[in-house]
């Protein structure tokens, strides 16, 4: 262990050289796993994997293993594939390419070793084979590589996740990594870094689109006794998952980024801020923190380079304002986290009165790529305003979930149809939502719309966080965005009142809207009515003076729910149907005439009166006056009443 | 019980010693781990430490969703109302928990047997509504299933 690390250091980070000797490179080609003598087999174990029973799969191959009396490597690995996949399972023998298979549950691992192991390669559950570095390849096996799923997208952020073992700071470096970090406080001057990431035109990758290396000179050029560099692993919005896939998967890249962003700006602490639940994603990186202190790439004269950088793990006490930039660092001071007023900028004055640079955990995982490759080559990539790629985690009623990347300038269709590969169960595609809970929807005919800042701004829509959330016929948009506002007014801090009064009024009356009203007394028809007026006044003055980003974006995905769909909203409230039929509020109920004897019992249980009839005669429900409320449903003894 | 928060809330301070005032949310956050709920004896005791008044103290504390000032239940449900778990169903999942427990989100059942929390996207978006029971994992869970359920547990917890 000890001889595997001076052995990385002397040899790789510290060589001057960008080619390295082909003795070396034969030896990381060993710690890469590209020159194997027996067989590996890579479990995928990010949460989404553990939660559909990874540590179960691991428990019955290494008892497999153990009981044949088999000698294999066992690698658990970070997230690769869509999430209906886990768990994935990699099986490589020697000289031989990859195999993929999909959905391992720990009864089905037996069965598929005693194949492999006999080369006996079954079809099912198999994805595919996986390798281009020379292998024997399976003959009649198609590729995984050549899937829909993974052939249309352009890892680059995520070209480490899923390959290697996160907990092995030796399989990362054997990968390239941290050469380029020691290279940079070697041989490049703060200036030159941030200048390197300007020309390159890398833009937040957090929503605002604001470039990166711009905002580091601004840090750069303040004068201050203590800078600081804070990474944004917040993601708390309720379908994003990007970071915490990204710190389960390839926490050192991360770790990279964030420290030539600190020498870039010249900060000698880095603060991390990650979402609080994420316990595997915390565990992973302190894990690789550690590992970095251990290798001397964090603490004090890193490598006799005289920068010194170390990195604090902070981890947040649950709530959604502290994304935005002034809550987040008020939330590090230990205060509430509540957002101050613009300007001062934070990256004059932020945490503790200094200079503070926050970036989003995207962003910083490009640069370390950036450094390595120039800023041309991410040029090249991706449209003229917005260069790269851009990460998404698919989620909602697609066939396929999971965390994708593609390059800037796809189509919002390609993903949909393409990567995704459409709706779930033959269902018709609603809608799509970008941006998360503060974004607005997307739809069909917007669909041919490239992946870009400017592009998407024309549409009213934006990249945020990076959750993709597609939405079927089957879902409700009035109950949609009434969930939306719901979150927000349960996370709206508190602090001005345009949002802390409005997402709770637009609440109230959209609560109003997926129900029926509970009686008729005191017109709280006309009330309902009234306040429906007033939703869209109330989403223009929230937009036009709230304090901070929540409450400015928060009527969002109402308002373009309301342009796009208006005729759901119409339906909910004049004919109070809801045609997905979620909103069980709306629902009334009718009696067969066939079945129903005329035996009064529903009548007497309905609270509001809605039921007439005749005794011993098939009685019926007045439609308008029904509340919905089941009670007729629950006591009819002849099943004679059925929801409408 | 009592005793033994005591305790744990003691070793607690004795590693932060020199902790200062941007420390109360790292402090807060080791008691709710290892004492299971922040008490209103480890309030005061903060605050004296810290130096800050004890109201201060207990209103950051309710600004943030983690914090729970009850013990949790010897079962605690997590259900994830991201936005896929949403549209899949578990806003039904949680009227049926709260139907069945009669306790709210964060609340702990007056037999001390369950408590359940809400809780935003854990990840598995391809198989929701996902709950997590003390650790262990179920996913596509429907509203119908939650009564068996929590009788199951119920058989469990009184066996134990």
């Amino acid at each position: 262990m000890e001889d595997t690390k001076n052995y990385l250091i002397s040899r790789i980070l510290l060589s001057g050289s960008d080619t390295l000797p082909a003795d070396v490179e034969k030896e990381l080609q060993t710690i890469r796993r590209e020159r194997i003598s027996r067989p590996v087999i890579y479990i995928s174990s990010g949460t989404s994997s553990i939660i559909a029973g990874s540590a179960r799969t691991d428990k019955a191959v290494r008892d497999y293993l153990s009981e044949m009396g088999i000698e294999a490597d066992l690698v658990n690995t970070g997230c690769n594939g869509p999430a209906n996949y886990e768990p994935l399972v990699c099986i490589q023998l020697p000289g031989k390419n990859k195999l993929v298979f999909r959905n391992i549950t720990d009864d089905k691992v037996d069965s598929l070793l005693n194949s492999v192991f006999h080369n006996d390669i079954p079809d099912e559950d198999l994805v595919g084979q996986s390798g281009t570095r020379g292998f024997e390849t399976w003959h009649g096996i198609p590729f995984a590589e050549d899937h829909p799923y993974f052939s249309k997208q352009k890892r680059i952020v995520l070209g480490n996740c899923g390959c290697y073992d996160p907990g092995s700071i030796a399989e990362y470096i054997a990968r390239g990594g941290y050469r380029t970090f020691v290279k940079t406080i070697r041989h490049y001057t703060p200036e030159e870094v941030c200048e390197i990431v300007e020309k390159s035109n890398l833009r937040g990758r957090s929503g605002g689109g604001f470039p990166t290396g711009l905002k580091w000179k601004y840090a750069l050029n303040t004068t201050a006794s203590n800078k600081y560099l804070v990474c944004n692993a917040k993601e708390s919005d309720p379908g994003g998952y990007t970071d915490r896939t990204i710190m389960e998967s390839d926490p050192h890249r991360l770790i990279e980024g964030m420290a030539i962003a600190a020498y870039g700006i010249g900060a000698t602490t880095a603060y991390i801020f990650i979402r609080s639940g994420s316990d595997h994603a915390i565990s992973t990186f302190r894990r690789a923190l550690e590992q970095a202190r251990d290798y001397g790439l964090l603490g004090h004269n890193i490598f006799s380079s005289g920068f010194n950088l170390e990195i604090v793990v902070s981890v947040d006490a649950g709530a959604f304002v502290c994304g935005e930039e002034t809550a987040l660092i008020g939330s590090l001071e230990g205060k509430r986290g509540m957002p101050e007023l613009k300007p001062p900028y934070p990256a004059t004055s932020g945490l503790f009165g200094k200079p503070t640079i926050i970036n989003n955990v995207e962003t910083l995982m490009n640069v370390p790529l950036i450094m390595k490759n120039g800023p041309e080559w991410f040029l090249g990539l991706g449209t003229e305003s917005s260069s790269g790629t851009k990460v998404f985690a698919l989620a909602g009623k697609a066939r396929l979930t999971g965390i994708v990347e593609v390059e800037m300038g796809t189509t919002l269709r390609e993903v949909v149809e393409g990567i995704a590969g459409g709706i779930r169960e033959g269902k018709e595609f609603k809608a799509l939502q970008l941006g998360g809970s503060t974004g607005t929807f997307i739809t069909e005919e917007q669909l041919d719309t490239r992946i870009d800042y400017d592009e998407l701004k024309e549409i009213n829509s934006g990249l945020g966080a990076g959750s993709f959330i597609i939405i079927d016929e089957s879902t409700c948009m009035v109950e949609m965005v009434r969930y939306y506002m719901d979150f927000m007014h349960h996370e709206s801090c508190g602090k001005c009142i345009p949002c802390r009064e409005g997402t709770g009024r637009m609440l109230e009356i959209l609560d109003s809207v997926v129900k029926r009203p509970a009686n008729d007394e005191a017109g709280t028809t006309l009330e309902r009515f009234k306040g429906v007026m007033q939703l869209e006044a109330i989403a223009s003055v929230m937009k036009d003076t709230s304090l901070c980003g929540l409450g400015q974006n928060a009527p969002n995905p109402f308002l373009s729910a309301m342009s796009n769909f208006r005729e759901e909203f119409e339906e909910h409230i004049f004919d109070r149907k809801c045609r997905a039929n979620v909103c069980r509020g709306l629902r009334t109920f009718i009696i067969d005439v066939e079945k129903c004897t005329g035996c009064t019992l529903c009548a007497s249980k309905c609270p509001v009166n809605a039921i007439y009839g005749t005794r011993l005669q098939p009685f019926f429900i007045v439609e308008d006056k029904c509340i919905g409320c089941g009670a007729c449903y629950d006591v009819c003894k002849f099943s004679a009443i059925s929801v409408k | 019980m009592e005793r033994e928060n005591q305790d744990v809330v003691n070793e607690i301070f004795a590693r932060h010693r020199q902790a200062r005032k941007e420390n109360l949310i790292p402090i807060l956050q080791e008691i709710q781990k290892e004492a299971g709920y922040i008490s209103e004896d480890s309030i005061v005791r903060l605050g004296n430490l810290l130096g800050i008044s004890t109201t201060k103290i207990y209103g950051l504390a309710t600004f943030y969703d983690q914090f729970r000032f009850l013990p949790s239940g010897r079962i605690h449900f997590r259900i994830c109302h991201g936005t896929t778990c949403f549209m899949n169903g578990s806003g039904s999942l949680i009227s049926a928990l709260r139907e069945e427990l009669g306790v709210e989100p964060g609340q702990t059942t007056r037999d001390g047997r369950f408590s359940y929390e809400i809780v935003t996207c854990m990840g598995s978006c391809s198989n929701g509504p996902v709950i997590e029971v003390n650790g262990e994992y179920h996913t596509g869970v429907s509203n119908d299933q939650i009564p068996a359920m929590i009788k199951r547990l119920k058989h469990i917890v009184d066996n134990d």
